[in-house]
């Protein structure tokens, strides 16, 4: 597709990989919530702290320091690649050869992450992000990670209670979106609407009405019928 | 082949692989009870790995449907993951790393950071004679209040030299130096990716006020409490500094001279290169902190003890660097 966020990973199998690359938008919301969690962890630590003094102060601010620098490396490296703002929107940091991050290119981009605040509220790592191919900002590109949609674990319910039923044509990969997306938005669409935009594919599909192609969908998205 | 067909015939081959990738995800680390089974995974990931990318391509130029290419793009991406990954360790093992690595890292970038150490101790040596010689110039670089302060600090009045405060509160100043002097190591390194001149602007504004204070602080008269103070701990961060500057002058030259490489890739290579100098300057900061924190801070040791011990320190940090890890292949 034109207009597509795919990044291709060529792996020595011979087998192009395909990844979503994430924007602007979700990885600004993931630092949002990173940020959040670190602000109110760190709050309510300091009042626990404050019960032990001096002491407290000094640990306290050994734990600034860690959740300042460590807290995206930490998560980075033991949790596969995702803080729990970057969880929460599906977000995975990787090396750009598709293999998990490790430590070396974790710390190489939470450091730069200084360079890319600059010259305040992240100005230079949203321009990086806007303007490089891979949506990276400076870290990602001093250490050579991306930042991807995670893939999503559970497959994609099934469209409305109709049977899936094998497609016989041999159709492309658009052709066949086109059929699933139809499949999802059945649904939101009159019955009558429905079936005439089904009655368009009668010349390549016969007797096709509105809910065999859903049947269709259900079938594409890989539904089978229960043995 | 229709779809029906490729798929019942492939499917326990998916199946298997998918509970081989959970196997491996989920636990951290592998129980013993099941390291037979690991074995027989490990011994035949590679060859089934390779079935799924044969699948994964089929699928594709045969045009199955999405559900199932997605599936294989799945099953193909995390093997690719848990085939190709490299676990780099953290430290191989800190004496190791101690031992060999750091050291000869620090020689073989030593245009870095000798660049770097005269960048850091020429303008300090300037401003601080500049500072005996004309001793109003401190103020063109901090603020008359931050030298009241400053001169508080170290005034032989105070019982404990080099901050107020009580006894107790050592463990305050440990926390204080961690989180105040490590980020200033980090930015001095980050610096670097603009072309050099952050760390270029941080070695040498840091170079400057160092130059600047010491002068002001000695011809104030507060030598003894002043020197005894910071001579301990000065050969761990002065160095630790100058090697993190050192550090971001090696990205930001990969930058401006990348040579055959593009930019990037010249960036990365180098960063990745200077990071064993990364985790030595780090550890050389928290033993700065330590020292700072809890022996520049007593107060019973006589000043000639403490230049002695500071003294010592540099000695051994120049032969640290210079003899250590030579021995190597």
């Amino acid at each position: 597709m034109l207009l597509d966020t795919a990044y291709n990973i060529g792996t020595p199998e011979g087998v192009e990989l395909r990844l979503p690359v994430a924007g602007l938008a979700p990885r600004s919301l993931a630092w949002l919530l990173d940020a959040l969690i670190k602000f109110l962890s760190l709050a309510v630590i300091s009042i626990i702290l404050e019960i032990l003094g001096d002491l407290g102060t000094g640990i306290y601010l050994l734990l600034v320091f860690v959740l300042l620098w460590f807290y995206n490396v930490l998560f980075e490296v033991f949790n596969h690649g995702t803080t729990p703002g970057k969880h929460a929107l599906g977000l995975r940091v990787m090396n750009t050869n598709g293999t998990p991050v490790g430590w070396s290119g974790s710390l190489i981009r939470n450091l730069i992450r200084f360079i890319d605040v600059l010259p305040g509220c992240y100005a230079f790592g949203c321009a990086a992000v806007l303007l490089s191919r891979q949506f990276q900002r400076l870290g990602d590109l001093a250490a050579g990670t991306i930042v991807v949609y995670a893939p999503k674990q559970t497959a994609r319910g099934k469209h409305g209670d109709a049977s899936p039923v094998p497609l016989k044509a041999h159709l492309s990969l658009d052709e066949q979106q086109a059929i699933v997306s139809f499949g999802e938005r059945a649904s939101l669409l009159n019955t009558e609407r429905a079936e005439e935009l089904a009655a368009i594919l009668e010349p390549v599909l016969e007797g096709v009405d509105r809910q065999k192609l859903i049947g269709h969908a259900n079938w594409l998205i890989g539904e089978r019928k229960a043995p | 082949m229709r779809q029906e067909a490729f798929e019942s015939r492939h499917a326990p081959t998916w199946t298997t692989f998918e509970e081989w990738i959970d196997a491996l995800s989920k636990p951290r680390f592998p129980q013993r009870s099941n390291t037979e089974s690991l074995e027989t995974i490990s011994k035949n990931f590679p060859a089934m790995y390779r079935q799924i990318c044969h699948h994964l391509a089929l699928a594709r130029t045969r045009r199955y449907s999405i559900g199932l290419q997605q599936r294989l793009n799945q099953l193909a991406l995390d093997g690719h993951q848990h085939l190709y990954r490299t676990r780099t360790p953290f430290f191989r093992s800190i004496g190791h790393f101690l031992a060999r690595d750091f050291p000869a890292a620090f020689r073989q970038q030593w245009r870095f950071m000798l660049t770097s150490t005269l960048l850091f101790y020429l303008p300090a040596l300037i401003m601080a004679l500049a500072v005996v010689f004309q001793p109003e110039i401190i103020f063109s670089l901090l603020d008359p209040g931050s030298v009241s302060t400053m001169e508080e600090m170290y005034d032989p009045a105070n019982d404990v030299p080099g901050r107020e405060r009580g006894s107790d509160s050592d463990f305050q100043m440990f926390g204080y130096y961690i989180y105040n002097n490590i980020s200033v190591g980090f930015r001095t390194f980050a610096g670097g990716l603009l072309f050099g001149l952050g760390s270029l602007f941080f070695l040498i504004f840091n170079g400057l006020y160092f130059g600047a204070v010491s002068a002001h602080l000695s011809i104030a008269g507060f030598t003894e409490t002043f020197w005894s103070f910071v001579s301990g701990h000065s050969s761990f961060e002065l160095t630790a500094i100058t090697i993190f500057g050192g550090v971001g002058l090696m990205i930001g030259y990969g930058a401006l001279a990348p040579g055959r490489m593009t930019r990037w890739q010249s960036i990365r290579s180098r960063a990745t290169s200077g990071l064993p100098l990364i985790y030595g300057g780090t550890l050389m900061l928290v033993a700065a902190a330590f020292v700072e924190a809890f022996w520049s801070s007593t107060a019973w040791p006589p000043a000639s003890f403490k230049y002695t011990v500071g003294a010592f320190l540099w000695v051994v940090h120049g032969l640290y660097f210079f003899l250590l890890g030579r021995n190597e292949p």
